[in-house]
């Protein structure tokens, strides 16, 4: 495992829909910055930023090809952030359905008699 | 399984985890499940495979809370308690949490709120870490396993996170 502290960088990356769209484009391959700027309406710099805040965060890192610098996905470390919320909010998700089926039965039952609180 | 009552789960800020679920129920109902052993225990059981043997409840200031959960078949053991700290029926309750075996520095801070519109209850679930530190341990600990989400699943559960 990596050092926690970075945790806060990814869940800040992810946070923003264009990057979460950018990943998304590069789970279906590498791309230059010029190609990833086409799909997003956005300048160039505009892209950079995003992508270097994913960069950042290990989401992201550069090709080999000097030329083009394409970026590509890292998929291990987007599988360390998911896995763990996927795992937590099933947990819970869990729980309030059971809370859901307990609600739901307290909705048509009377209050017991000297329960007042 | 995008459903409005679906759990939303934010990180926002450096020691806070929240989370956000609709039920359809009024709040007095929601605050009773949250503050009467005998509904608390039939919910608050995490995995499968897993129940609640010790639930207790001192609801006032200052007054203690204690869980002891138990794996029916193997019979391991895990417990929590804390203080509570502020309670305004039906709407908030604010306890220390802290478990027996913490995997993370201090104590957490949990903040329930539970806010009723049209017979429904939106419940705010806030766990404030003693620093960011601890946040983290509590989320690495839970990354060892699980499923790989997909990027739809991905947006779904971060598309909450507050500005």
């Amino acid at each position: 495992m990596k050092a926690p502290h970075r945790l806060d960088t990814i869940f800040a990356a992810l946070a923003d829909p264009t990057r979460r769209a950018i990943l998304a484009r590069l789970a279906s391959g590498e791309a230059s910055v010029t190609e990833l700027t086409e799909p997003f309406a956005m300048s160039q710099p505009a892209v950079s930023k995003h992508l270097k805040v994913l960069e950042r965060a290990g989401l992201v890192s550069r090709g080999r090809d000097a030329q083009r610098r394409p970026r590509r996905l890292e998929p291990k470390r987007l599988g360390e952030a998911t896995q763990w919320l996927e795992r937590y909010r099933r947990l819970w998700e869990g729980n309030y359905q059971r809370l859901d089926a307990l609600l739901d039965e307290l909705k048509t039952k009377p209050p017991t008699p000297g329960d007042d609180r | 399984m995008n459903s409005p009552e679906s759990l939303k789960l934010a990180t926002p800020g450096e020691r806070d985890l929240v989370m956000t679920r609709v039920f359809d129920a009024p709040r007095t109902l929601v605050f009773d499940a949250h503050t009467k052993p005998e509904l608390v225990r039939r919910w608050l059981l995490g995995p499968p495979g897993w129940s609640m043997p010790v639930c207790e409840i001192d609801l006032r200031v200052g007054g203690k809370y204690r869980y002891v959960w138990q794996h029916d078949r193997e019979g391991t053991k895990m417990g929590m308690g804390g203080v509570y700290r502020e309670i305004q029926a039906p709407e908030r309750i604010v306890t220390t949490e802290k478990f027996d075996e913490a995997w993370y520095p201090g104590e957490a801070l949990g903040t329930l709120v539970l806010v009723e519109q049209r017979r429904k209850t939106t419940l705010t679930y806030t766990m404030r870490y003693e620093s960011r530190a601890a946040r983290d341990a509590v989320i690495k600990s839970d990354m060892e396993s699980g499923v790989a989400a997909s990027y739809d699943r991905l947006a779904e559960l971060l598309s909450t996170t507050p500005a």
